[in-house]
């Protein structure tokens, strides 16, 4: 119970901080993602989001600041096994599963769903 | 004069009227949606994660991995039937942040830019926000790795 509990306070607080960032600065939800996803892999790297993940769980890994952080650690976990070229090869592969899902499921979407006039 | 006196104070009333009508405050709200809706969105990736340790027998990375890619399946439905817009005009950033905004930023596009064509529309509006996303995350994690090739901290 106490994991869901930190699992809800710490990825609702990464978004309310996006909220805040959006907001307060002109960064557009495109600038966002880029700056969570450059964001979590330089912390993941300086040994800084390792110990969130570890205590937050999915409040960590689902916001894309962990998005960043498996791919920084894929890279240094396959420079571990295979030297330089997993600087090359680590990041993707460790998260093939997600980009992989969101280039097919987004294909499939637009083979069968029509798209609708934005109501706004 | 006297007409002038009455314009003033109807316009001080509209005043009133707007302070007394305007949210308390935009930030204060928008957090707080943002905050629930993104806590909640996390709070279904940790649950399908779990139920794939348990059931699958998953070791934790992937099963983490399978909790991305049923949020991004539930995303890409969600904004097929057009339900993911409208929650994302109420959460705002609650839906951004995680893995889902990644995933309709993907999906939107490339339904929206069907009419242009597979390749041209579909094939190359899935990359529209997603492509600097990858660039600056696959860049970030290249360095990272040379850099720890070359340092060992």
């Amino acid at each position: 119970m106490l994991t869901y509990l930190k699992v809800f306070l710490v990825g609702g607080a990464l978004c309310a901080l996006g909220e805040v960032l959006i907001l307060k600065t002109k960064l557009t939800p495109a600038r966002i993602l880029v700056v969570y996803i450059t964001a979590g892999a330089a912390l993941s790297a300086l040994g800084l989001y390792g110990p969130l993940a570890r205590f937050a769980f999915a409040g960590a890994t689902v916001p894309l600041t962990g998005f960043g952080h498996a791919l920084a650690q894929g890279a240094i976990s396959a420079v571990q096994e295979t030297g330089l070229l997993g600087a090359f090869t680590g990041g993707l592969a460790a998260t093939a599963g997600g980009i992989a899902a969101a280039v097919f499921f987004g294909f499939l979407a637009a083979l069968l769903f029509r798209p609708r006039p934005k109501d706004f | 004069m006297q007409q002038s006196g009455k314009k003033q104070a109807l316009i001080r009333e509209y005043a009133q009227l707007v302070r007394r009508l305007t949210p308390k405050s935009q930030l204060g709200l928008g957090c707080l949606r943002a905050f629930w809706v993104g806590g909640a969105i996390c709070l279904l990736g940790q649950w399908i994660a779990e139920a794939a340790q348990r059931w699958l027998s998953l070791p934790l990375s992937a099963a983490q991995t399978a909790a991305s890619i049923t949020l991004v399946f539930l995303t890409a439905l969600l904004t097929g039937i057009g339900v993911f817009d409208r929650i994302a005009r109420y959460a705002g950033a609650g839906t951004v942040v995680p893995i889902t905004g990644f995933a309709n930023a993907m999906v939107s596009p490339a339904m929206e830019f069907k009419p242009e064509g597979w390749v041209l529309g579909t094939g190359a509006r899935l990359f529209t926000i997603a492509g600097p996303v990858l660039v600056y995350g696959i860049a970030s994690s290249v360095i990272v790795g040379i850099l720890y090739y070359f340092i060992r901290w």
